[in-house]
């Protein structure tokens, strides 16, 4: 169990909305290994977006345990939580979520500047120029996110997940809004990432195509985990 | 989040939108220019009282005699004359608060020179020191007599402005010859020009000579305005039938005294009596103990027993400076408080144009969040913006409130100083604005749910 990353014990949900309680996640148990590639699977409503929020230190669970990294994280505070965040945790949306009017390069520095740990400007400037140059982006570093296209705004993403070295990766439908070219190299480049550098990433997915990349694919369904098949990506 | 980047962030941010950041902060603008106009013409104005009381002798102290009493009748202030030279000159000698003090004595009649007359608001007789007293040294030509001129009773003595344009024009008055009350009088100098009073008097229409001078040789001076019941006994002007029907002495209204009465109520008779002692205090903040020194001397110096009333009245000028600084302190603060309420209707403006700008940003909030920012990182970030915007709009006002004084300065020549407390106070008061009306609109954004918020559209 060393090298387990996360470890789910029996996490409920319910939102109340007014008087009816909405139960959204009914008891999931399972754990994820460091290095791990794995997919969430599930048709929409099925409870998996709000998984994800769980599992990404957003939202709180109603009852249940959540280990990260050996750590107890449910029961943790607001700011604790921001905190795994920002070390911890690198988040990649569907819909990019950049900052608008901001060039690319400060939006891939932008998280270094809520680290808690003394990062100084010269080491954060440093850091993004090397990001720049790993994803291909460095002649478009000056330019806003509205003059990029939906691929090289992805990139811009995922390249502020990284920049502070997080442990996992999450994606959140990272392919929806890109056309199936980019999709694939968006795909390949997670692969690459989990390969080379053993992040664990997590991507939450309807299409099965796209889940057909990872190593593991957990299936959801009404709140609970429906079933676990292996991916087409080795081990 | 270091306060730096904070700040970088902040800028960044309202860089984007510069039109709006600059309507927001216009409220702030208006409210600042107007607190620091108002304080620097407030200022200036409360400035320039206190030059033209000091142009009337800065630190000035009056002794008058008291008012006289003979058989329950009251002559008001001056009636009699307790006051001599002696007691100027002791003053000056004894009494270290004061600076220096000038003997009084006044006339009134007409002056001629050649065909032309005139007759000025004061002839006053005093020494040089007088002109010491009121800070009134420079002479614009000619010099001032000297004390010999004083002790020999010289017929010398120098006018003011206004009676030197009325009298001789485009003439150089100096070395001519003037008669004051049919008493011929060399001018030896022009006084510079000193503007009217408060009250509104001119000053300029003044002639100085020796005390000793009007007072020995200027006839009509002195004696009567000697208190009258004691004097009048004596005259007898029955000459001729016009003088019945104007009659040229007062009415009796007593019938005259016995010597036995004239022994039991002496007036005391001093030969050389004045009618004022001006003096000047070394400083404003002497001139209290100026007046007590010279209360302790007078009094001793006039035999007077304990418990008997004084027999001079001593003023100063200080309270009217008092009372016109508090005037203006007053007038002052009414329109800083005007001025403040504009400030707080641009701290409103700001705090809904900041309410907006957190509802545009939600989805920005949102991936700040996160990426890991805390809710107090989020807090500081909106905070700061408010607080540029405001101390930006403050330092924009204060040079607008600035410039804007100096120009009502120029173009209507109101009085205005700089005031550094003003600007201080608007650098302050515009930041706690910022704070003030900043924090509720940056807590409602630190408060914002980060799933909420990245789902806003």
């Amino acid at each position: 169990m060393s090298n387990t990353l996360i470890d789910l014990k029996d996490i409920y949900k319910t939102y109340h909305m007014g008087d009816i309680d909405v139960p959204v996640l009914k008891g999931i148990s399972m754990s994820i290994k460091q290095g791990e590639f794995v997919a969430l699977m599930g048709s929409s409503g099925s409870g998996k977006s709000t998984l994800m929020n769980i599992l990404g230190c957003l939202d709180r669970p109603s009852s249940g345990k959540y280990y990260l990294d050996g750590e107890e994280i449910s029961s943790l505070s607001n700011d604790g939580r921001a905190e795994i965040r920002n070390l911890k945790l690198g988040f990649v949306f569907q819909s990019f979520n950049l900052l608008p009017r901001v060039s690319a390069f400060e939006n891939i520095i932008m998280p270094l500047a809520y680290a808690r740990c003394h990062v100084s400007t010269k080491e954060a400037l440093a850091k993004g120029i090397q990001l720049l140059n790993q994803f291909g982006l460095t002649e478009r570093s000056r330019h806003e996110p509205s003059r990029l296209s939906g691929g090289q705004q992805q990139r811009v993403a995922i390249a502020r997940s990284l920049v502070c070295d997080p442990q996992i990766l999450f994606a959140d439908e990272p392919t929806g809004n890109l056309d199936s070219k980019t999709g694939i190299e968006v795909l390949d480049l997670f692969k690459r990432l989990n390969r080379e550098k053993g992040i664990t990433i997590l991507m939450v997915t309807h299409d099965i195509e796209v889940a057909m990349h990872a190593q593991r694919i957990i299936h959801i369904k009404d709140g609970l985990i429906d079933g676990t098949y292996a991916g087409a990506e080795k081990k | 989040m270091k306060i730096k980047v904070a700040i970088v962030t902040s800028l960044n941010s309202l860089r984007r939108n510069p039109m709006r950041a600059l309507l927001t902060t216009l409220g702030i603008v208006i409210g600042i220019a107007s607190v620091i106009t108002m304080m620097e013409i407030g200022q200036g104005s409360s400035e320039a009282i206190k030059k033209v009381i000091s142009g009337m002798g800065a630190n000035s102290i009056i002794i008058f005699p008291e008012s006289s009493m003979s058989f329950g009748v009251r002559y008001g202030a001056g009636g009699v004359k307790t006051l001599t030279p002696d007691d100027c000159k002791a003053i000056i000698k004894e009494c270290p608060s004061v600076r220096n003090a000038a003997p009084l004595v006044y006339a009134r009649g007409q002056v001629v020179y050649g065909s032309k007359n005139w007759s000025p608001s004061s002839i006053m007789g005093s020494n040089p020191g007088f002109l010491d007293v009121r800070d009134w040294e420079n002479m614009s030509e000619g010099e001032c007599f000297t004390d010999r001129d004083v002790m020999n009773a010289n017929r010398v003595c120098v006018i003011g402005r206004t009676v030197a344009k009325e009298l001789f024009e485009n003439e150089c008055p100096v070395d001519k010859e003037i008669r004051i009350l049919n008493v011929p009088f060399k001018v030896v100098g022009v006084l510079s020009p000193k503007g009217a009073n408060m009250m509104g008097m001119d000053q300029d229409d003044i002639i100085i000579a020796p005390w000793t001078t009007v007072k020995y040789r200027v006839s009509g001076s002195g004696q009567n305005l000697i208190n009258q019941a004691a004097t009048t006994s004596a005259a007898a002007s029955t000459v001729n039938s016009t003088s019945s029907i104007y009659p040229n002495t007062a009415v009796k209204f007593y019938p005259d005294q016995s010597t036995v009465q004239i022994a039991n109520y002496m007036m005391y008779t001093r030969f050389a009596n004045i009618s004022q002692i001006f003096a000047a205090a070394k400083s404003s903040e002497e001139v209290d103990s100026a007046i007590r020194e010279i209360t302790q001397l007078l009094r001793q110096r006039h035999h007077l027993k304990d418990g008997a009333p004084n027999d001079f009245t001593i003023r100063n000028l200080n309270e009217i400076l008092n009372t016109l600084t508090k005037t203006t302190k007053l007038v002052t603060n009414l329109l800083l408080c005007i001025a403040m309420v504009s400030l707080l209707v641009g701290g409103v403006g700001i705090m809904n144009i900041m309410l907006v700008c957190v509802s545009e940003r939600t989805r920005e909030i949102g991936i700040r969040m996160a990426v890991g920012a805390r809710q107090r990182d989020i807090l500081r970030q909106f905070l700061t913006e408010a607080v540029i915007l405001c101390l930006a709009g403050g330092i924009i006002g204060i040079i607008i409130g600035h410039g804007g004084s100096m120009i009502l300065a120029g173009i209507l020549g109101w009085p205005m100083s700089a005031s550094p407390e003003a600007i201080t106070l608007a650098f302050a008061v515009s930041a706690g604005v910022g704070i003030a009306f900043g924090y509720y609109p940056a807590w409602k954004a630190s408060k914002l749910d980060p799933i909420e918020a990245l789902r806003y559209e």
